[in-house]
C-alpha cells in the first residue's frame, strides 16, 4: 500500500473530509460534479491542470486534453525557434483552455521573474506557475529562490502559484507572501513515484486557505485520486499522460479519478479499523437471523 | 554593429529596431515577448526602440512544457 496514509491515532483519520479548516465550505456542495475550483476569483469545472510537455506530437496532445476535460493548461516559456511549424498556444486556443506559463528551466529568482514578465507581455496573462529548481538531476524546487521571486512577482501585479516541496511550513510562508494558490509535489517531476509524503500534503492542506494543487510525481490514475482524498483542490499532471502507451486514455482515467477523489473527499471516508465491523445486522445468540 | 540575439552573435545594421530584429525571425508577433539586456521590451515600445552595441536580445515564445 505504498503511498498510502498511515492511521494517526486520536487525532482523526487521514483523508475525513470533517478535518482541516476547509471543511464546512466543502461540505456544502452535495456531488463532485457541479463544485468548481476558485482559483483567485475564476471557476473551473474540471480539477484536473494539464502540462503540455513530453507529447509526442501536438496532435496527440489535443486528444489527450480533450480526453482530460482541463480548463488550465501550462506552457513553457523558451527562445523562438523559426523552423518549428506549429505552437501549443494554437492547440489551447482552439479549446478555448486557459493558459498558465510556468518559470520551468529557471534556477534562480532573477531568471523566474524575468521569465514571468516575458510570458505575461507574450501571452496576456498575469497568472505564472513558479518553478525555480535546485537541480537538473531531481528537479527538486529550491525553496529560497522561489519563495524570493514570489514576494517580487505578488509586488509586481502577478498571481503566482508556487510549485514547492511537500513542505508544510513553506506553504504557509507562501501563502502569507499573497500566493493564489500553493502547488506542492507529490514527489519528482516525471518520476511517477506517486504522494511520497501524504501525511505533509494533509497537513499542507488543513491549514491553507488558499487552494492546494498537487503538482508533480503522478504516474497514474489512483495517486491522482489519492490527492484529492487527501484534499488537494486540484491536481496538476503532465508526463503520466503525455508519456503514457496511450495519452488520450490515461486523460480520460485521470479526469475520472480527480471527480472520484474530490467526490470521495466530500463524501468523508469511514474510519480504518483495527478489526472488523460487520456491515450485516448481529445474530443474536440462540436466534435467527432476521 | 554586433549583438546578442538568442545567444547567437549576430552583424546587425546600426539603428536596427527591436521591431525589425523581430520581423526577421518570424512573421507573427502573436505570443511572442522580448527581453534586450534582461528587461522586457513591451510590443508597443518594439518600433521604437532601437538596438545597441552588444546588445542581448531574447526572443521567447510558448512551448510545450510543464
Amino acid at each position: 500500500m505504498t503511498g498510502m496514509p498511515e492511521m494517526t491515532g486520536v487525532t482523526g483519520m487521514p483523508g475525513a473530509a470533517t478535518t482541516g479548516t476547509r471543511g464546512p465550505e466543502h461540505a456544502d456542495a452535495p456531488d463532485g460534479a457541479g463544485d468548481a475550483l476558485v482559483l483567485a476569483g475564476e471557476k473551473f469545472a474540471s480539477r484536473l491542470i494539464m502540462g503540455t510537455g513530453g507529447a509526442p506530437s501536438l496532435e496527440v496532445l489535443g486528444e489527450a486534453l480533450d480526453a482530460s476535460g482541463t480548463e488550465l493548461t501550462t506552457v513553457a516559456m523558451r527562445r523562438l525557434d523559426p523552423t518549428v511549424a506549429g505552437s501549443v498556444l494554437d492547440v489551447l486556443g482552439e479549446r478555448g483552455i486557459r493558459v498558465l506559463p510556468n518559470t520551468a528551466g529557471c534556477f534562480t529568482a532573477g531568471e523566474a521573474v524575468l521569465t514571468a514578465r516575458l510570458a505575461r507581455e507574450a501571452l496576456g496573462t498575469a497568472w505564472v506557475k513558479l518553478e525555480v529548481i535546485s537541480d537538473e538531476r531531481t528537479l527538486l524546487p529550491d525553496p529560497i529562490e522561489t519563495f524570493d521571486a514570489a514576494e517580487r512577482l505578488v509586488a509586481d501585479g502577478f498571481t503566482v502559484l508556487p510549485y514547492i516541496g511537500d513542505d508544510p511550513a513553506l506553504a504557509r510562508r507562501l501563502e502569507q507572501a499573497g500566493c493564489a494558490a500553493v502547488m506542492p509535489l507529490g514527489s519528482p517531476i516525471g518520476s511517477g513515484l506517486g504522494i511520497r509524503n501524504p501525511h505533509n500534503i494533509e497537513l499542507i492542506v488543513e491549514a491553507a486557505g488558499v487552494p492546494v494543487i498537487l503538482d508533480a510525481g503522478v504516474g497514474t490514475a489512483s495517486d491522482a485520486a489519492l490527492a484529492m482524498e487527501l484534499g488537494c483542490d486540484a491536481v496538476l499532471l503532465a508526463s503520466a499522460v503525455t508519456r503514457a502507451r496511450r495519452p488520450g486514455l490515461m486523460a480520460a482515467a485521470m479526469r475520472d479519478a480527480v471527480l472520484a477523489g474530490r467526490r470521495a473527499r466530500l463524501a468523508g471516508r469511514i474510519p480504518r479499523r483495527r478489526y472488523a465491523e460487520a456491515s450485516s445486522p448481529a445474530i443474536t445468540p440462540g436466534g435467527t437471523a432476521p | 554593429m554586433k549583438v546578442t540575439i538568442n545567444g547567437v552573435p549576430r552583424e546587425v545594421a546600426a539603428g536596427t529596431t527591436v521591431a525589425e530584429a523581430v520581423s526577421e525571425m518570424t512573421p507573427a508577433a502573436a505570443g511572442i515577448a522580448v527581453a534586450v539586456n534582461d528587461e522586457v521590451v513591451r510590443r508597443a515600445d518594439w518600433a521604437a526602440t532601437r538596438l545597441g552595441p552588444g546588445d542581448r536580445v531574447e526572443v521567447l515564445t510558448a512551448v510545450q512544457g510543464g
